[in-house]
């Protein structure tokens, strides 16, 4: 009886978050003869590219044992920065890249300086950076979204308007494959590669697994940290801007609810397989699980304002999973 | 307005000890996981008297003590107060029968953002009788008078985390007081003090004496055993070896005692000529170490031993670069390095394998193999990418070469038992370029067959030219396994002794602070 409980919890354990989004979509399907249909999951994954980029950011963060609250006013930062290039300024690629790319890179140094030499705990460090680049956006854009023809101060209208081939980064197809989505699986591939297969991977690994550890193993633990703010930061960047070109909008505050998305899909992430750990693959599925959700409930006609009640659902079964199997772990 | 303290000026009313009323633990028995800690003990302490506990590392102390302030509970025996039995089942229970202990990490019994007075009143604070507002004129009078009845003043309002180390243990000893202890323990109380500081805290013992109050003294501190105590009772192996008159024994007869006379460890030493100076330190100071000049040479085993405090492990980790040294200077082959963090340290070819293993020697959540890879990651990887097939070779021959008992290189080093945890903690330095080896307690946690593994990798370090510090407590196997050995004390080399003139007697001596 013992063992068959407990092997049913292992089953729980590895394949619980796969087989809900399975289940979840069983359901869905058979309440919506159009959820399984290719055009719909190609909606669900283009929903999620860009959260998905900023879970990847905090599954960094994660993963060097640290936190980063910081993600969501990033992503307002440069979805406001990166249409101003264009609509304000006229800019062409360079500046429209560059410019949103370098903020995002310092708003991760700057976390890095906070937490790693000043030694801020990360939660209260990120916390203040969330407000202050968040002031920082809301001051840049006085508040107004930015778009083509907006009205200026001065009473005449912005000069530039989004560029085709940043809209085709949003809204773009390749073989009737959304381009947002393609980015995403690349940034999959790409951060799980480096993170499983290489030596800086692992060491950010080590990092997070045991700091004093691998301080007194002589890896230089302060620089492997200071890249995971970089790098949460800057995924977080390129999500705003993959945002910015997805609506043709510099909308304000676009931001802010994209970073609990990300944390729940990165806790989610420690869950899949049976990690036990924060992982690029694990979040993708996370990120996943809340896509379908928010797909499914939309199609079903639910209340918006109740969306939140199943995301925080979710999380908390996954957490739950999680802790429970590390306290089992623990104890053996 | 009861002042407890008032009975500090001789007057034992207060007390209510009027009889010579006494503590006894009887044939206390304890066990871990099997393994014996405490073997039918017996131990007495009565009101007026400060009886020292001694033994060496692991003899059993402080089991005894966690026993009788309910942290523990025995497997078997009794405690009798005032030939009452009485069973501690909690640290509650203990306080209530007037048992109190004055903690060496007093940090961890002291509120720190708190005042004076309302550490030393804790219990009166927060106790269901107290009233809903609080007095603070009548509290913060009756904590200076408790401290007065001392004959100390400090700040009442002061916040504790402003207090010094020996004020803050001074509050606690008040905050005893006012509890009502009738008996207190005092856990190597001057290690963390000054020689002025210890002499303030034998005057506030003698007044507790007076007062009635039965003290248990734990130290390693001969001197000072012999200069307060009116017993000395000593404890080896989980045994209760002896317990006499202070002024029936002596020194030696103590030291003897813990020691014990057979100690019938086969310690394979093998003889390794000796070559060049390796590692150099001159003038080390940081943080307790407190200026230490040492080298090492091609092949030798230098064993450095001290008490617990001394500065051991405090030197190691300069040397290693983990903490910041304030002054010294290391040289490594005749190269000066600086050293600012243990990455400098491993680039320079010194390698640690600290004492604290689960905290920050091995990574518990990590397998076996990558714990092995840790620190030689950068040779084994092709533009960034991890040979996994050569960092797999490489783990199974460190297992097999190290004995480290695991399923699987993928196992998760947590599971493993703490000898095997010890083996792979040491594994990830074999195959660095690392010159210089040191071994904070290797040994400790460990059992007997990992242990004779390890000194046997200690040898086969030394037979490969490589330069050895080993850092121990453990004076037997200091001597089975040194060519050198330096004495500490107080952060301080006090004494070296060459592998012949070097004997547990004589280590001892000058490790408790022997001239």
């Amino acid at each position: 009886m013992e063992g068959k409980k407990f092997s049913l919890f292992d089953f729980i354990y590895k394949y619980g978050t796969v087989a809900v989004i399975v289940i979840v979509m069983l359901l869905f399907s058979l309440t919506n003869p159009y959820f399984f249909t290719y055009d719909n999951i190609t909606d669900i994954l283009r929903s999620i590219s860009i959260v998905t980029f900023v879970a990847i950011g905090v599954t960094f963060s994660l993963i060097v044992g640290g936190f980063d609250l910081s993600v969501g006013s990033t992503v307002s930062l440069t979805t406001v920065v990166s249409a101003s290039m264009m609509v304000w300024y006229e800019q062409g690629v360079f500046a429209t890249l560059v410019v949103p790319i370098v903020l995002s890179l310092i708003v991760g140094l700057v976390n890095a300086f906070l937490v790693v030499k000043i030694r801020i705990p990360d939660l209260l460090a990120t916390l203040a950076m969330l407000y202050i680049v968040n002031g920082l956006h809301m001051t840049y854009s006085k508040g107004y979204s930015i778009y083509a023809n907006m009205p200026m101060e001065d009473g005449s209208m912005a000069p530039g308007k989004f560029q085709e081939w940043f809209l085709w980064l949003g809204q773009g197809k390749i073989f009737s494959l959304p381009v947002p989505v393609i980015l995403t699986f690349l940034l999959v591939a790409i951060t799980h590669v480096y993170l499983t297969y290489t030596r800086q991977g692992r060491m950010l690994y080590m990092t997070g697994g045991n700091l004093e550890a691998a301080r007194l193993s002589g890896i230089p633990v302060n620089r492997y940290r200071t890249l995971a703010y970089v790098l949460s930061a800057l995924f977080a960047g390129l999500g705003g801007m993959l945002l910015a070109a997805r609506i043709g909008t510099g909308q304000v505050s676009s931001g802010s609810s994209m970073l609990m998305d990300a944390v729940a899909a990165a806790f989610v992430g420690f869950s899949v397989f049976g990690a036990g750990k924060p992982n690029v693959f694990g979040t993708f599925v996370g990120a996943i699980l809340i896509g379908v959700l928010l797909n499914g409930m939309t199609m079903l006609n639910l209340p918006y304002f109740a969306y939140d009640i199943i995301k925080g659902t979710v999380l908390a079964l996954a957490l739950a999973v999680t802790y429970y199997q590390l306290r089992r772990k623990r104890k053996a | 307005m009861a002042i407890p303290v008032a009975s500090v000026n001789g007057n034992l009313v207060y007390l209510g000890v009027r009889k010579v009323s006494s503590l006894q633990m009887k044939g206390i028995v304890k066990q871990f996981s099997g393994v014996p800690a405490l073997r039918s003990v017996d131990f007495e302490v009565k009101a007026g008297e400060v009886h020292a506990l001694l033994g060496a590392n692991g003899a059993g102390k402080s089991t005894l003590m966690k026993i009788l302030t309910g942290a523990y509970q025995a497997d078997g025996g009794s405690i009798v107060i005032d030939g009452k039995e009485v069973s501690i089942q909690s640290p509650q229970d203990a306080k209530a029968l007037g048992i109190q202990c004055v903690y060496q990490e007093v940090d961890t019994a002291l509120i720190p953002y708190l005042s004076v007075t309302e550490n030393i009143l804790l219990d009166q604070i927060v106790s269901k009788s107290s009233k809903g507002l609080m007095n603070w004129q009548r509290l913060h009078k009756e904590a200076e008078s408790i401290l007065q009845g001392f004959g100390f003043s400090i700040p009442v309002r002061m916040l504790v985390e402003e207090c010094s180390l020996s004020e803050k243990q001074l509050i606690l000893i008040a905050r005893a007081t006012v509890q009502k202890a009738k008996y207190v323990i005092f856990d190597e109380p001057t290690a963390p003090l000054s020689t002025k500081e210890s002499e303030r805290l034998f005057l506030i013992i003698d007044q507790l004496k007076k007062a009635g109050v039965g003290i248990i003294y734990i130290s390693h501190r001969l001197p000072e055993i012999f200069g307060i105590c009116d017993r000395i009772t000593v404890m080896r192996d989980g045994q209760l070896i002896a317990t006499s008159e202070t002024a029936a024994t002596t020194m030696d007869e103590v030291i003897g005692n813990m020691l014990g006379k057979s100690f019938d460890e086969e310690f394979p030493k093998v003889e390794v000529p000796i070559g060049e100076v390796i590692l150099e330190a001159d003038g080390v100071a940081g943080g307790k170490v407190r200026g230490v000049d040492l080298s090492v040479r091609e092949g030798e085993i230098v064993g450095v031993v001290g008490l617990v405090g001394a500065g051991k492990t405090e030197l190691a980790r300069l040397l290693f670069g983990a903490d910041a040294a304030e002054a010294g200077r290391v040289r490594l082959k005749g190269k000066e390095v600086r050293l600012r963090s243990p990455k400098d340290a491993v680039d320079a070819g010194i390698g640690l394998v600290p004492e604290e293993r689960r905290k920050e020697g091995i990574f518990v959540e990590e397998s076996v193999k990558n714990n092995l890879s840790v620190s030689t990651l950068w040779k084994g990887s092709h533009l960034g990418f991890i040979r996994r097939g050569a960092e797999a070779g490489q783990a199974r021959e460190l297992v097999q070469r190290l004995g480290v008992k695991t399923a699987d290189i993928g196992q998760l080093v947590g599971y493993l038992s703490g000898g095997n945890q010890q083996k792979v903690a040491i594994g990830k330095w074999l195959d660095t370029d690392a010159q210089v080896f040191m071994f904070d307690e290797p040994t400790k946690g460990v059992d007997i067959g990992a242990k004779s593994d390890i000194y046997r990798l200690i040898g086969k370090l030394a037979e490969q030219r490589k330069g050895v510090l080993y850092f121990s407590c453990e004076f037997a196997e200091v001597l089975g396994i040194a060519d050198r050995i330096l004495v500490m004390f107080e952060g301080k080399i006090v004494r070296e002794l060459s592998r012949a003139e070097a004997t547990q007697e004589r280590i001892m001596y000058y490790a408790s602070g022997g001239e």
